[in-house]
């Protein structure tokens, strides 16, 4: 788009000035977990790896890495096969109540986590009858993971269309082998994407967390959230907030290479 | 319309009988029966939503039948998937694997048929010089043009050897030129390897350039089936008249005056000799009228007159002394057509059949 030298200027700024708003905070918490300075004075005067290794060492907080990965794994792995099954149907077959399958697959990413939060709490604990867990944790992380990988695999299947696997049988592959040599390689791309978004998604998780996790889970956002207001763990949590942003922020990365192999589509 | 050589002994490439197919309230295709014959190259021609290519993917098996059946080589599969069926296809949008290279495109079928691996390099080579893409294997399609990529598709099929291949409009999204040089090239290649074409199209030039015979498509029935010579010369309804070719319809009174017999009569426009009205010699056959429209289209100028006698007619001339600026002062100018009586045909008259639409002459 061609615009005048003012306008791109004006622009310019404006971008410049919303990236900034956003950035700026981040970067800060990551050069702070190396401030030498116990109180963070700004701007450092000397930069240390120390806090990261004392936070390395520190068990309970890789307690929290491990429990935050376990339940960011599960809930993929759920994620994965019933939101590409879910894909496949709502994309490949008509069938009453399409419309309505539509809306209630994708709705649990727009409900607000608190009421999901809630809802999942009350219908594990009293409806269910069953004891919180990891379990519970990952299952209801899962709901919303649904949806990352199923709008990825939808609008995959969407774009490609069935003349592949029409063309794969008219060659002479049978339903199985079509789906081996053709389906499932060009939707590879799409559930990669997806399955690294939903690990994203889950991995930093809080309100959720908190509702269904029974006490003494840990995961790593609630280890932030317990330690924020203790003065001598400050530059502990500094590390771990410059760590959760590394974590979010590579497979959000990788999913838009893979994604973008073939032009990205269906990403929230 | 059942080929006339439907002797007893004769198995057919493709038999067709009692073909229909309905999706939901619409009748795409409506009582299809049609032979081919071995090593015919035969084009289902029609307009768009004719039934052509509902009954191409019924042959390929993609569509199950409403009623009726396909036989291949004289063995019904009316009920077969797709990849029991010894026919290959080539689609309108050719349909390559977009994560495979041009050498696993065309391998693909002997692969799923378990050709070792070395065998089928070899084979899917030589398939892919046949078409004259040799040295382009180890390219992904997303690198080939769209001409590049249509005779991908061909080798892909082509190379299975496959008793009747069906080609689904496969030069539509190509340019005139590279459209043209196509044909001339698939004649080429279906005369080489002596295999059964099934070619659907909607472009009556492609279809007359091409085929051994027509068959003429419209509202899912069948119009009319014979060669191209046939079809162009002896259309058999008001539609096909119409649609291979201007119509130049004469019908009713128009008829009685101008033939002098009832019915309705066709000529074809460049049957048609233009003369100025003034110019006498009227025992010669044919109608006055005046010029509506003149239009210029370079080897040729078309003339659309509208008849005295309450029809109109196009004629074509070819422009082999006049250019088109000496002629487009004719417009409104008073005229004689004239052509041979043996020119004009007539055209089986089926005006009562509401699912026949004929098109209004095109200037």
């Amino acid at each position: 788009m061609r615009g005048s030298r003012r306008a791109r200027w004006t622009f310019g700024a404006m971008m410049a000035l919303g990236l900034a708003f956003v950035y700026v905070p981040l970067v800060v918490i990551v050069i702070n977990s190396f401030n030498a300075s116990t109180v963070f004075a700004w701007p450092p005067k000397d930069l240390t790896t120390k806090w990261w290794v004392e936070t390395a060492g520190n068990p309970s907080v890789r307690h929290a890495v491990l429990t935050s990965v376990e339940v960011a794994v599960v809930a993929t792995a759920v994620a994965l096969v019933l939101g590409t099954l879910l894909a496949f149907a709502l994309a490949r077959y008509r069938f009453f109540g399409l419309q309505a399958m539509s809306l209630l697959v994708v709705l649990p990413i727009a409900l607000p986590g608190i009421v999901t939060a809630l809802a999942f709490r009350t219908g594990f604990r009293t409806f269910l009858g069953l004891e919180l867990s990891l379990w519970t944790v990952a299952i209801a992380h899962a709901t919303f993971c649904v949806v990352i990988v199923h709008n990825n695999a939808v609008a995959r299947l969407r774009r490609t269309g069935l003349a592949p696997e029409e063309a794969s049988m008219d060659l002479g592959a049978d339903g199985f082998t079509t789906f081996r040599l053709v389906t499932f390689p060009l939707l590879r791309g799409a559930m990669l994407a997806g399955a690294l978004l939903a690990f994203g998604l889950s991995f930093d998780e809080i309100v959720v967390t908190l509702f269904t996790a029974p006490p003494g889970v840990t995961t790593l956002p609630i280890w932030i959230f317990q330690n924020l207001q203790r003065p001598n763990q400050a530059p502990t949590v500094n590390v771990v907030a410059a760590v959760l942003v590394l974590i979010s922020v590579v497979p959000i990365y990788l999913s838009q290479r893979v994604a973008g192999e073939s032009t990205a589509g269906g990403r929230i | 319309m059942v080929g006339a050589h439907d002797q007893d002994g004769e198995t057919f490439a493709v038999r067709l009988r009692g073909l229909r197919k309905e999706f939901g309230d619409v009748v795409a295709v409506d009582g299809v029966d049609l032979d081919v014959r071995d090593g015919e190259f035969l084009t289902l021609l029609g307009p768009s939503g004719s039934g052509k290519t509902t009954v191409l993917r019924m042959v390929a098996g993609f569509e199950l039948p409403t009623a009726g059946t396909v036989e291949l080589g004289g063995v019904d599969v009316t009920r077969r998937a797709p990849f029991e069926r010894d026919v290959n296809t080539v689609f309108q949008d050719y349909a390559l694997f977009p994560h495979m290279t041009v050498l696993d495109n065309v391998a693909y079928g002997l692969r799923v048929k378990r050709v070792g691996r070395r065998e089928r390099t070899r084979r899917a080579e030589e398939a892919l010089a046949g078409v004259r893409l040799a040295g382009f294997g180890p390219r992904t399609p997303s690198q080939l043009s769209g001409g590049q990529r249509q005779r991908v598709a061909l080798a892909r099929a082509l190379v299975n050897r496959p008793r009747v291949l069906l080609l689904d409009e496969p030069l539509g999204a190509l340019d005139l030129k590279l459209r043209e040089q196509m044909q001339v090239e698939l004649k080429a290649i279906q005369r080489q390897v002596g295999i059964t074409f099934v070619f659907v199209t909607h472009d009556q030039e492609e279809a007359l350039t091409m085929s051994d015979r027509i068959a003429v498509f419209a509202g899912g029935r069948i119009e009319q089936v014979g060669t191209p010579a046939d079809v162009y010369e002896r259309p058999a309804t008001p539609f096909v008249a119409g649609f291979v070719g201007t119509s130049n319809l004469l019908a009713g009174e128009a008829a009685r005056q101008v033939v002098g017999r009832d019915g309705t009569w066709s000529v074809r426009p460049e049957k048609i000799r233009i003369e100025r009205d003034d110019d006498g010699a009227d025992g010669a056959h044919g109608a006055r009228g005046t010029v509506r429209e003149v239009v210029y289209v370079g080897s040729a100028t078309r003339f659309v007159v509208d008849l005295d006698v309450g029809s109109t007619l196009v004629a074509l001339q070819q422009n082999l002394q006049t250019s088109s600026m000496d002629v487009q002062g004719l417009r409104g100018a008073r005229v004689r057509l004239v052509w041979r009586p043996e020119h004009e045909f007539r055209v089986a008259d089926q005006a009562t059949d509401p699912a026949v639409a004929v098109p209004d002459p095109v200037p």
